[in-house]
């Protein structure tokens, strides 16, 4: 069996939107009958990242390519990039401002629930260019 | 506790409905949502202060079928929309957090293991 490939642009610009490419995925496995669990742990992780991109990146692209036994996400910005990766992976740790903590975001728990639900996480960052950030879950019998 | 129980308990209007016959076993009340995408409970409500559309997607990651906006707060039709398009129940309730919570607390619903 092929694997299916989906794409999706994140705009950087519409806050309300952001979690539209999760949404759409968590969908798409259902229908394709993977179990509750795996689907969970990729749609949470890859809602974390994709709102990741937008509160701190301006916005940027996901790739999503979907196996009969695991999951791989590509999330990929031309943001300002994460200056100490190993900080930002730590619960608590947040740069954002007051504003995004209004939006509800900004605890500094996005990146270790993505590191919590994925079976693998690979973060390239580089300053002023941007970040990639690779996921992978593994999905068990139905 | 079902859905429909949470609503008379917290004397709520339905602002959404979905599924009002839902069970529920757990809550989880916060403002900040990466904090509730931290612990994955089945069949949970969620309590929040907090109005925007976000929240609507974090119940929909974590497959909560109702929400519960706390001190009267209104969402917009946006939102609304957004939770009828995904079958979540939206709740408006007069009481504050804490208080919100106690109730429902007391009505039988834990938060779930502690950490
Ligand atoms: N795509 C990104 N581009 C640039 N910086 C990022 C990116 N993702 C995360 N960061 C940095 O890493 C920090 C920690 O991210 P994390 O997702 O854990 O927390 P947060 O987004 O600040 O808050 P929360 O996720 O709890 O709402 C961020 O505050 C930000 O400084
Ligand atoms: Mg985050």
């Amino acid at each position: 069996m092929s694997n299916i490939h989906l794409h999706y642009e994140v705009s950087g610009e519409d806050f309300t939107r952001a979690g539209e490419a999760s949404g759409s995925v968590k969908k798409r496995l259902k229908a394709l009958g993977y179990n509750t669990d795996a689907i969970r742990r990729v749609a949470i992780a890859m809602y974390e990242a994709e709102i990741n991109m937008v509160i701190h990146a301006e916005g940027g692209f996901v790739d999503v390519d979907i196996f009969p036994d695991h999951v791989e996400v590509l999330l990929s910005d031309k943001g300002p990039g994460i200056p100490d990766v190993e900080k930002a992976m730590q619960e608590g740790f947040s740069t954002a401002p007051d504003n995004v903590r209004n939006l509800g975001f900004g605890a500094g728990m996005g990146l270790p629930n993505i590191k919590k639900y994925t079976d693998d996480m690979r973060i390239e960052t580089e300053i002023g260019k941007g970040t990639d950030l690779y996921l992978t879950v593994k999905v068990k019998e139905a | 506790m079902v859905v429909k129980d949470i609503i008379d308990i917290l004397e709520g209007e339905v602002i959404c409905e979905g599924n009002l016959d839902a069970e529920i076993k757990t809550a989880c009340g916060s403002d900040m949502m990466s904090d509730v995408l931290a612990f994955v409970k089945d069949q949970s409500v969620l309590l929040t202060g907090l109005v925007n559309p976000q929240v609507v997607r974090t119940a929909e990651m974590m497959d909560m079928a109702c929400i519960v906006f706390v001190r009267g707060k209104m969402p917009d039709q946006g939102i609304i929309d957004l939770a009828e398009q995904r079958d979540i129940t939206l709740i408006k309730t007069r009481y504050r957090m804490f208080t919100a919570c106690g109730k429902l607390y007391e009505g039988g619903l834990s938060g779930g293991t502690a950490v």
